[in-house]
């Protein structure tokens, strides 16, 4: 246990505590008193930089040593990266959500032990070396999100949306558990670091495939690729704090931390190279066109969300490349890993301020309906100015950050096209040119966030409040996300070597030790991704121009097959019609159709071991002779056996039973088994008496013509069922396997038992546990007869009722 | 012996599987019945028959008896199969006199849906 693990467990152990500090301390608010925690957190990790920027800390601690599942922490520049995020926003997102929430009207103890659980969660995965413990803290991840999500759990869409990400992300995560375990099939490690450094014999595993998509699985639902991306726009119910911290800035990135972790891994196959820069060009593309459509500000940042998760997801794709060529210093495809982890941190920093001003004008307004809004810019000047910043940080202006990433995005699909592997020389065109569209629609959507806001006409009669600027509290962090677009857009070189070079370092682990270095220009001279960017603004502007002529193509025409929100409903709905209908068929509720599927299951299982491993075996060499009196007992017996099935009267059928009882002792006196016959015989009288006795009270069979296709089924079932035991007896009889052990019995029944009765010294002596609990038996069948009959509760109720 | 012995044990099985899979409750504990028995005659067969005398030792010397074994286990099997079916023929009496009825398709619970 380290202070590491401490910093980890800290908003856990928080979380804990918040209830009492709820109930204790009304007057301030809670979020107050769990602000210092993600503070300290960030000031905390700020420390590593230096160590992170040449080597990794390691510390582990114990769990369960004997399965190698050690929780051991590592932080390395990847890590680091993700964990100031991480606490940094989440700082931002609790001093934001003490503005947000009002005191007196939310259960803020839920809220902020939700928000502390998942972020130890998110610590945990992004820290965690041991692939086990990082199962466990993603699995912590969804199930806090799906509580934050439903946090207004008395609206039906909450709960929907909470449902939905929560199938949707738990999905994905079994798919990674799948993963995990395939790996530790592969090289016997949990640990993440052991299993890459043996990444050549994961490499030439026929497992590696598998794995390799169970792991893509996971990271492809957690990071809302297409098409598990329907969860996110559903998730927008959660309050908007939430929807800044999980659902832009940290959880949605926890996919991307994966591809990110695994690239060494896998990177060298050509799968993992087509597979995430393909799903991420197609998310990015459907993103962006769907924000467009959109009305609801949060849906369209949520659609934003899954565009730019599409692009980072298709830059780690790309820099997979970069592990195929040997030097570094002159190596383009690095620079599309450059590219996602700046970008990474981009759009954390815009994404989270866009949210936070979309949280403030729907609380000084009442709506974010764009259909709603308009000339806000008069009234919010402020929220204006951040909502400008953010949106052309996310359209890739000049002078934000968001412009450098995009342009560096750009530069690395150019550059696939002249890539010579994975046959990318012939169809890498594909992915620039679907980059260059699905940038124009980004164009048009961060227009349109900020024109049908803060621009056009102020339609005062449509919000439900009176629009003013917000409180200070609540524009003070996404002011300070804003610096940071602006400060990381003017300098980007202040975090390239504290924070983005270790980060790429720890995706290409054989850099370290070299003179690698990163330096980003603002200015880099008239390539054609400037030309890019310039031909998406003018084209962007147009489209934004012509928006009312072409929106309803894209809203309307849509093919039944990429509605995938309807694909999902109709899953379920299916699934639950499907198993409703399953159960109802299956489960008749009638004895008989239970015993059928018995029956049917004995007939086929037995016949089917029979034949399967040739068992059938007629070894007649070692039968007794049959003599006539064997076979009139026998005639007698299938005699009363007909009579007993086929009589219609119920006395018959009893007496013919009584007379078969009767006949089978006669037959165990003839097999030399005296003491069966007698008990047999005083057996079968009482149990006569005792059919006759219930006879008297019972009614005639009721004998109701049955169905002829049952009776068909019942016939058919007895005679397979008759048949498979008669085939089993004969195959079973055969004596030559090895002797009986009654001769120990034989020889010792008198010499030491002193008894000459065999049979009944076994009963009472060498086997006399038998006898105890069979005594016990028909203790207890008395004792239920008995209570059955006396015990009237349900009769005597009713007439306590009358 | 043991091949004739097998093929009554089929018929009895049979008979009572037709009687197990009948409407009326009687029958079924009847069907319980048959089958016990089959049971019980598969064991004892299934020990082989008729090897020596039967397993008392009175005549000194001899060392020829039946297997003692499987007629300890078909006693006892007897006697809890009769504890079993006094059981039974009491719970359908009872049952009789709570559902009135003595056909299996009203036990089902809920609507009774006869076929």
């Amino acid at each position: 246990m380290s202070f590491l693990h401490l910093a980890i467990f800290l908003p856990f152990f928080m979380a804990m505590l918040i209830p009492i500090f709820y109930r204790w301390t009304k007057q301030l608010h809670t979020g107050w008193i769990v602000l210092p925690i993600p503070v300290i957190l960030f000031i905390y990790f700020l420390t590593f930089i230096p160590q992170t920027m040449d080597g990794v800390v390691t510390q582990t601690m114990p769990w369960i040593p004997s399965l190698g599942i050690n929780f051991t922490v590592v932080v390395d520049g990847l890590s680091l990266l993700f964990a100031l995020l991480i606490t940094g926003i989440g700082s931002l997102v609790t001093f934001y959500s003490i503005f947000y929430l009002g005191k007196k009207k939310e259960r803020l103890n839920n809220f902020y032990a939700f928000l502390f659980i998942f972020m130890t969660a998110m610590l945990g995965v992004v820290l965690s070396d041991n692939l086990v413990v990082l199962y466990l803290f993603w699995e912590m991840t969804s199930i806090s999100s799906f509580l934050l999500i439903g946090y207004w759990y008395h609206r039906e869409r909450s709960r929907y949306g909470a449902r939905k990400s929560l199938l949707i992300t738990v999905f994905g995560g079994l798919m990674l558990l799948g993963g995990i375990l395939l790996l530790h099939l592969i090289t016997g490690s949990f640990s993440l670091r052991e299993i890459i450094s043996e990444a050549a014999l994961v490499q030439s595993s026929s497992l590696f495939i598998p794995a390799m998509i169970f792991i893509l699985l996971g990271a492809f639902t957690k990071s809302a690729q297409v098409p598990f991306h329907i969860w996110l726009p559903d998730a927008m119910e959660a309050p908007t704090p939430v929807s800044a911290y999980l659902h832009s800035a940290t959880m949605v990135k926890a996919g991307i931390y994966l591809v990110a972790r695994f690239t060494p891994l896998f990177a060298m196959s050509g799968a993992w190279f087509w597979t995430i820069s393909l799903v991420g060009i197609v998310t990015l593309f459907w993103g962006s066109i769907t924000a467009t459509k959109k009305t609801d500000l949060k849906a369209i940042l949520a659609y934003s969300t899954i565009s730019q998760l599409g692009l980072i997801m298709t830059l780690l794709g790309v820099g997979a490349a970069a592990l195929h060529f040997d030097s570094w210093n002159d190596n383009i495809y690095i620079g599309a890993i450059v590219a996602a982890v700046f970008h990474l941190f981009n759009h954390a920093t815009f994404k989270g301020s866009m949210f936070m001003m979309v949280g403030i004008v729907d609380h000084e307004t009442g709506t974010r309906d764009i259909k709603r809004l308009g000339g806000l810019m008069q009234i919010m000047p402020i929220t204006a100015t951040i909502a400008f910043i953010g949106t052309f940080a996310m359209a890739g202006l000049p002078p934000f950050n968001g412009f450098l990433s995009k342009e560096m995005f750009f530069q690395s699909m150019v550059d696939v096209t002249s890539l010579n592997l994975f046959h990318a020389e012939t169809w890498g065109v594909v992915l620039p040119v679907i980059a260059w569209v699905g940038s124009i629609f980004t164009f048009v959507y961060s227009l349109i966030i900020f024109f049908k806001t803060f621009g056009g006409k102020f339609k005062p009669h449509l919000l439900p409040k009176k629009p003013h600027e917000a409180p200070i509290g609540l524009l003070l962090p996404p002011m300070i996300l804003s610096a940071l677009v602006v400060i990381t857009g003017l300098f980007p070189n202040l975090i390239a070597k504290p924070l983005l070079e270790p980060a790429v370092k720890s995706i290409m682990p054989s850099l370290y030790g070299t003179d690698y270095s990163i330096h980003i220009s603002f200015w880099h001279g008239f390539t054609l991704a400037l030309l890019m960017t310039a031909g998406v603004i003018i084209l962007g502007m147009l489209l934004y121009k012509t928006a009312n002529w072409w929106k309803p193509f894209i809203s309307e025409k849509v093919p039944a097959f990429f509605r995938w929100g309807k694909a999902y409903d109709n899953g379920m709905y299916y699934m639950e019609q499907g198993s409703y209908r399953f159960t109802l068929w299956v489960m008749t509720g009638w004895l008989r159709t239970y015993l059928n599927y018995m029956l049917t299951a004995f007939i086929i299982l037995m016949l089917g071991t029979i034949f399967a491993t040739d068992a059938l075996n007629f070894d007649l060499s070692a039968i007794s002779r049959v003599t006539l009196m064997d076979y009139v007992l026998v005639l007698v017996m299938i005699v009363t056996l007909l009579g007993v099935v086929f009589s219609k009267s119920r006395i018959t059928s009893i007496i013919l039973l009584g007379a078969m009882g009767y006949t089978i002792s006669i037959f165990f006196i003839v097999a030399r088994a005296p003491d069966l016959a007698l008990t047999q015989l005083v057996i079968e009288t009482i149990s006569v008496v005792l059919y006759l006795l219930v006879f008297y009270h019972l009614p005639q069979f009721s004998n109701i013509e049955e169905k002829p296709r049952w009776l068909s089924v019942k016939t058919f079932i007895s005679i397979g069922v008759g048949l498979v035991v008669f085939l089993i007896s004969l195959s079973a009889y055969d004596t030559t396997f090895y002797d009986s052990i009654s001769q120990y019995y034989i020889d010792n029944t008198y010499t030491k038992a002193a008894g000459k009765n065999i049979v009944n010294v076994i009963l009472v002596d060498f086997r006399g546990f038998d006898t105890l609990f069979e005594t016990a038996v028909l203790a207890i069948a008395s004792i239920g007869i008995f209570g059955m009959i006396k015990l009237r509760l349900a009769r005597r109720g009713k007439n306590e009722n009358k | 012996m043991e091949l004739l012995m097998s093929i009554l044990i089929g018929l009895m099985f049979m008979a009572a599987t037709y009687l197990l899979l009948s409407k009326s409750l009687l029958r079924i504990i009847l069907g319980t019945a048959i089958l016990s028995h089959g049971v019980n005659l598969l064991v004892l067969t299934m020990g082989g028959l008729k090897k020596g005398k039967a397993p008392l030792l009175d005549t000194p010397g001899l060392s020829a008896y039946n297997d003692p074994l499987p007629q300890a286990l078909i006693l006892t099997a007897i006697v809890i199969s009769f504890g079993v079916t006094a059981f039974f023929l009491v719970l359908a009496y009872r049952a009789y006199q709570e559902l009135d009825s003595e056909s299996v398709s009203k036990t089902r619970g809920h609507e009774s849906d006869d076929d």
